[in-house]
């Protein structure tokens, strides 16, 4: 430790030299920070909010585009720990003009009565939500689409049918907001499917959202749900509300294979960045490592000197890029909703960990050779060495 | 007077390992940015590849995509009679009514399961299809439980292989065959049955859409016009070709997010190339002198630094390539936004990815050489003869 002066100002000496250094290697990791924080987030660390570890989600097994029928309502009420089942149907059609994908936000039709019992993290007034239950034509929207759109209580929202062969003429009843996670979604009442569709095949459950009793009767209903369709008309595929949400993933592409590969590319350029800037450092020194050898010093003092002055600069980097990533992130979290992890997106500990991790091994890496190499070379060739 | 190229080549030579690594770096950001325009290139040759340009997709008005559409069989019988249609051997118009659904299916890519078109056809809508050959097996038997799948399905979705069978609607389809087309989007789907399929789910009269083959592109325009113009049909009408064109729209995601990772990358690449030629410049302080008393002016060595930084650059690009250049032509998949659907297609780098990214490289290396260049011109003699 008596040497860290010394290795600081070796650091300082060529100043121009360590701040591109500590410039670039920030850069490299602060993207290399988010993709780790983004990998992190959909594939290790994600986790359900509070009021979703009590919601579960029952598909068709077939496929999310297939219906199931309205009687399994009756059927999955009973199953022990299920505390409420609400019925849900994504109406899809166009809103204004499908071209502008900002008009691209979720609609889906619900019974009224229960969405607020089953969305437990939902704020709004008692007055709205009456209002909304009472209207067949009524609807809520979250307040961050309100605010985009300019929708107030009140307003008229008109949504071309596609899937359905109808167009939905609503008014808005209520604003809501969410503790937790504002899904930037339209719901309309249930009763209004039901009208359009009276005796139709077409008036069927897209999905059920049911309320656990608590987050431990959640794998075992999702088990009795399965077996009790296992062998009817439509099979169910029943999971909680963070893993479906989850299942949509791959409709984005192969996720896990590009973050792996930026990873990838972004570490081995960190690698070859102090790779080259610790080459240049030792090889200028040859003659001084020389001084210091005649002076006594150890070759390993020399070598822990050199990968100490590597390990420092890339610290440094690494300490930068995770600022500047924490930013990234900041900017991620405004942006629009692909998934929900997207809208928590941070460095968690587990990443800051790996970051710093990451900068600490490249270091020792990069200059283990020539720090060696140097320590290593006879006393009067240093001498005389001129570059 | 301009210093030679060659003076560059051997500075370059010299210093190898601080040349090489410099450059793996820049290949590295460039290989970043080709790759991701590998996919985009990828899914949109796949989809300009696809439809057929006399073909036109008609659906229920209002309807972006055909899983979307209810589109009504009376409405069929209706429009397969409008002029402009080309017709078989047998005189019969080439108008296929067609009904699509998606299943899911767990892939070697993802094992949790990708949503796939199924697409329930006539034996019109076999022969409208003129672009697909059977590479394996037969084609399905009408009024069986039958699939023949895409050369793409088969390749990624191991229960969709011939012999195999997946279970959907009221029962369970044996897979008796694989078709391969030019058309990339057409390899995604599984091919059944139109009058088995809708009777599983109860679509008999409401179906999805119907392509028809205009006679010729006059034809095709004026079919269009026609389709669109009647109110009775109550129909949407577009080019086969346009409707994948808007598909193009699911790789926007991987464009923005590999653009902007390549960008960042190459600032941090900008900054590694500018280290590497202020330590040119700083060992070569003497030389510098000395070329300028022979009478090199400030000029030709600024431009010799920025030559051989840019040198550098393209040592970078080209490294990054080279590595780029395996991905060629693996195959992977992507959500369609219109079909709700996997599209797979194979990344391709295109000659004009591999300049672009050239570019990108050069572009580096110059922003990163310019500062050192002009550090080096502006020495001045005898203090660069006395230094170093």
């Amino acid at each position: 430790m008596k040497f860290l002066p010394l290795i600081v100002k070796n650091a300082l000496r060529n100043r121009r030299r360590t701040l591109l250094t500590i410039s670039s290697l920030a850069i490299s990791l602060c993207l290399l920070g988010v993709m780790m924080a983004l990998y992190y987030a959909l594939f290790i660390g994600g986790q359900p909010t509070k009021s979703q570890t009590r919601r579960v989600v029952v598909r068709n097994k077939v496929s999310i585009t297939f219906p199931m029928p309205l009687h399994y309502r009756q059927k999955i009420a009973q199953v022990p720990g299920v505390e409420e089942v609400m019925v849900m149907q994504w109406f899809g059609g166009v809103y204004k003009d499908s071209r502008d994908q900002r008009n691209f936000f979720a609609r889906m039709a619900v019974e009224a009565d229960k969405l607020f019992r089953v969305y437990q993290d939902y704020r709004i007034s008692e007055e709205e939500k009456a209002a909304f239950i009472r209207d067949p034509a009524g609807c809520v929207v979250n307040k961050v689409l309100a605010e985009r759109h300019g929708f107030k209580v009140g307003d008229k929202i008109l949504i071309k049918g596609d899937i359905f062969p109808f167009d939905l003429d609503l008014t808005v009843r209520g604003i809501y907001t969410s503790d937790e996670l504002d899904d930037e979604t339209l719901w309309f009442n249930w009763k209004y499917l039901e009208n359009m569709l009276r005796n139709s095949p077409r008036l069927a459950a897209g999905n059920f959202i049911l309320l656990a009793r608590s987050e431990q009767d959640v794998p075992a209903i999702c088990r009795a749900i399965d077996e009790m369709f296992a062998n009817s008309e439509a099979p169910t595929k029943t999971e909680g509300e963070f893993a479906f949400g989850m299942s949509f993933l791959s409709f984005l592409g192969n996720v896990k294979m590009i973050l792996m590969s930026i990873c990838f590319a972004v570490t081995f350029t960190v690698l070859l960045i102090t790779a080259n800037t610790m080459a240049m450092s030792v090889r200028e020194r040859v003659r001084e490592v020389g001084v210091l050898r005649t002076l006594g010093f150890q070759q390993s003092t020399i070598v822990a000197m050199i990968l100490g002055e590597s390990v420092l600069i890339s610290l440094g980097g690494g300490l930068l890029g995770v600022l500047l990533a924490q930013g990234l992130c900041a900017m991620i979290r405004q942006g629009p909703l692909i998934v929900q992890q997207a809208k928590t997106l941070a460095i968690e500990p587990p990443v800051f960990a790996a970051i710093m991790a990451v900068s600490v091994i490249v270091a020792l890496a990069s200059s283990a050779v020539p720090a060696v190499s140097a320590a290593r070379q006879n006393i009067v060739d240093a001498l005389r060495f001129t570059d | 007077m301009i210093l030679p190229l060659s003076y560059n080549l051997r500075n370059l030579a010299v210093r190898r390992t601080t040349t090489a690594m410099t450059a793996l770096g820049i290949g590295l950001t460039v290989a970043v940015l080709a790759s991701s325009f590998a996919l985009v290139d990828g899914l949109r040759l796949a989809l300009e590849a696809s439809g057929h340009p006399l073909h036109v997709l008609v659906t229920r008005k209002g309807s972006d995509s055909e899983l979307a559409s209810n589109f009504e069989r009376r409405v069929f019988n209706d429009l397969k009679f409008k002029p402009g249609i080309a017709r078989n051997a047998a005189g019969e118009p080439l108008a296929s009514l067609e009904v699509v659904t998606a299943i899911n299916l767990a892939s070697i890519e993802f094992p949790e399961g990708a949503n796939v078109t199924v697409r329930g056809v006539t034996p019109v809508g076999i022969e409208i299809r003129d672009d697909v050959r059977l590479i394996e097996g037969r084609w399905f038997t009408p009024g069986r439980r039958e699939a023949t799948v895409g050369s793409l399905i088969a390749k990624r979705y191991p229960e969709a292989r011939p012999g195999g069978r997946i279970r959907f609607g009221r029962g369970e389809w044996e897979i008796v065959g694989v078709y391969d087309s030019s058309q990339m989007a057409r390899n995604s789907e599984i091919l059944v049955d139109l009058n088995q399929v809708a009777a599983d789910f109860g679509r008999e009269e409401v179906l999805s859409s119907a392509l028809l083959r205009a006679a010729d592109p006059v034809a095709h325009q004026a079919l269009i016009n026609d389709l669109e113009a009647d109110t009775r049909l109550n129909v949407k009408a577009r080019a086969e070709k346009e409707y994948y064109a808007q598909q193009m729209s699911s790789g926007d995601l991987i464009r923005y997010l590999g653009t902007a990772v390549a960008l960042i990358m190459a600032v941090g690449s900008c900054f590694a190339a500018m280290n590497t030629m202020y330590a040119a410049v700083a060992r070569r302080s003497r030389e510098i002198g000395t070329l300028r008393v022979l009478g090199y002016s400030r000029t030709s060595i600024l431009l010799s630094f920025l030559v051989e930084s840019v040198l550098l650059a393209a040592l970078g690009g080209a490294i990054g390539i080279l590595l780029v250049l395996p991905v060629n032509g693996i195959t992977t998949g992507i959500g369609s936004f219109t079909t709700f659907t996997e599209i797979a297609f194979r990344l391709r780098i295109t000659p004009q990815t591999m300049a672009a990214s050239l570019l990108f490289a050069l572009l580096m290396g110059a922003a990163g050489g310019l500062l050192p260049a002009f550090q080096a011109a502006r020495k001045e003699i005898l203090a660069a003869l006395r230094e170093g």
